[in-house]
């Protein structure tokens, strides 16, 4: 087999799990993750500001 | 838990903050330096300081310093709070920080006295590039180590883009860098000939689809729906676009050798690639945007929002004009001409800067512990000065681009050449000037920004925020 055989079926199977991905990523089994991962940058919304005061505080304290 | 291990690695992030603030500025105004002697070339002094070495600092300059000090800086930020975890290894942390200003400094040094390989973009000399490998082997080890300890199941689609970026620019780096040295300042490509315009335009496309757009796309997926206080619009398109780039871009580089010794089979390709390329860039950009549907009057007051949805209209325009530029037929009359110049500034200004400009007005107050910037009205100013700024650069550029383009190519009916070269010279006069006036605003957004950026740190508290465990239903 010539080489160029094996770089055009690397290039179609490339093809191919482009169009998988979509599939996947359209399908019903992923919503349910995606909407859990696309609040991933608000699960840390009230973070508590740790400054200079309030670890002086904390060290008051512990 | 130590208090290091219970909160975030803020130093590192504002490291970086602060030094892209600053970078930026000193790229900027070596740009504004080289569009002055273009129209004033009596501004080439001695070898040092002429255009031709110039040029290179300040495309390094913009490019690795302050786009890759915005990449590091951001990339940090996120990667932690969205793995709710330390970064990995803050010894290697501060080693790509202190070992990225050094190659910056090695730039600023080598490419004015001349010393420079000659390939576009990665024109600094073997001894560099591998101080660059290595300080890239710690960013990623620093990256995917952080993904690798994170507390929840899913790894946030910013992480992919950046991710994506650091794996991608490791590979363009190692191939198109190979080189065979004389001497410690002397180098030559590994390639001969057409291979070595191929690769070097495959590395150079590349930097612009990975280092300049997949992790400045990292950045709009995590800034944008946090400043507008909603998820994106769609998680599933954001995942088809990040794995449409990945697919497509490493296939666009032929471009850039049109109508050159470059088999025409390849050019074609490059040519079909980057018009695919069209669909899955204003997917993104589209998904950005419509991120703020349902509050777009947040877009009314709030400069930050105005930066990062400016910069993505920006993105929309680029990436619709480079696939209409990649065409054969318009390429014969962009190629060489200001137009190209004046589309990758649309891109560099209007897309790079501004969303990085924008995220570090949204990083700034968090990373120093203040409520918000010291001067809202001056980000409002700075927006403002910018986008004219941008428009003017690449208005000029497009007329003065079309008018060299049009006039290189006007024959008489004898076959003869209309107009000679220095005509075209002096019809462009007039738009390099404009264009200079368009690089001095841009630049002086950018110190109205270090200004504001100052002022916010003069009013710091510090901040290390501990990090919170992730609600139970991410875990």
């Amino acid at each position: 087999m010539d080489i160029n055989d094996l770089r055009s079926i690397v290039t179609v199977l490339a093809f191919f799990s482009f169009v998988g991905i979509v599939w996947w990523a359209y399908g019903k089994g992923a919503r349910k993750g995606f909407d859990e991962a696309a609040n991933l940058p608000f699960a840390d919304d009230d973070a508590e500001v740790i400054n200079d005061h309030s670890r002086k505080e904390l060290r008051k304290t512990s | 838990m130590s208090e290091t291990q219970s909160t975030y690695n803020y130093k590192v992030v504002r490291q970086f903050a602060i030094m892209t603030v600053v970078w930026g500025i000193v790229g900027m105004l070596v740009g504004v330096i080289i569009a002055a002697q273009l129209v004033w070339p009596e501004l080439n002094f001695g070898p040092w300081l002429t255009y031709g070495r110039l040029r290179p600092l300040h495309t390094n300059a913009v490019i690795f310093a302050f786009g890759g000090s915005a990449l590091f800086a951001t990339s940090y930020w996120v990667v932690q709070r969205t793995c709710h975890t330390r970064l990995f290894a803050d010894g290697l942390a501060a080693f790509t920080f202190w070992g990225w200003q050094v190659v910056i400094l090695l730039a600023a040094v080598s490419l004015p006295l001349g010393i420079t390989t000659g390939k576009e973009y990665a024109e600094l000399e073997w001894p560099i590039d591998i101080l660059i490998t290595l300080v890239w082997v710690a960013y990623a080890l620093v990256f995917f180590g952080t993904i690798i300890k994170r507390k929840v199941s899913h790894i946030y689609v910013a992480n992919w883009f950046y991710g994506g970026m650091i794996l991608a620019v490791a590979l363009l780096h190692l191939v198109n860098s190979a080189e065979v040295p004389v001497s410690l300042l002397k180098s030559y490509s590994a390639y001969a000939g057409v291979q070595d315009a191929m690769i070097q335009w495959w590395y150079g496309h590349n930097a612009v689809g990975f280092f300049l757009t997949a992790g400045f796309l990292g950045m709009m997926y995590y800034f944008v729906p946090k400043q507008a206080e909603r998820p994106v619009y769609s998680y599933r398109l954001s995942v088809v676009h990040f794995w449409a780039l990945i697919f497509t871009y490493m296939w666009a580089g032929p471009h850039h050798l049109h109508y050159t010794a470059l088999p025409d089979w390849t050019q074609s390709i490059g040519m079909l690639f980057s018009l695919i390329l069209l669909a899955p860039s204003w997917g993104g950009m589209i998904n950005g945007i419509m991120t703020l549907s349902g509050a777009w009057h947040k877009l009314r007051d709030d400069p930050v929002l105005k930066f990062l949805i400016t910069s993505l209209s920006f993105y929309g325009m680029s990436t619709f004009e480079g696939p209409m530029m990649s065409v054969k037929s318009v390429n014969a009359l962009s190629h060489y001409t200001d137009w190209t110049v004046g589309h990758v500034h649309a891109g560099a200004l209007g897309w790079v800067a501004m969303v990085s400009v924008g995220s570090l007005y949204y990083l700034i107050p968090r990373l120093f512990g203040t409520k918000q910037m010291y001067s809202v009205k001056l980000v409002t100013v700075h927006f403002w000065i910018a986008t004219i700024g941008v428009v003017l650069y690449i208005a000029s550029m497009w007329i003065a681009g079309v008018m060299q383009g049009l006039m290189w190519r006007a024959f008489n009916p004898d076959g003869t050449l209309t107009y000679s070269f220095v005509e075209a010279v002096k019809g462009s006069y007039p738009f390099w000037t404009i264009r200079l006036v368009g690089g001095v605003l841009f630049l002086a957004g950018m110190l109205i920004m270090f200004y504001n950026v100052l002022k916010t740190i003069g009013q710091s508290q510090g901040a290390d925020e501990r990090i919170l465990a992730p609600a139970a239903h991410h875990a």
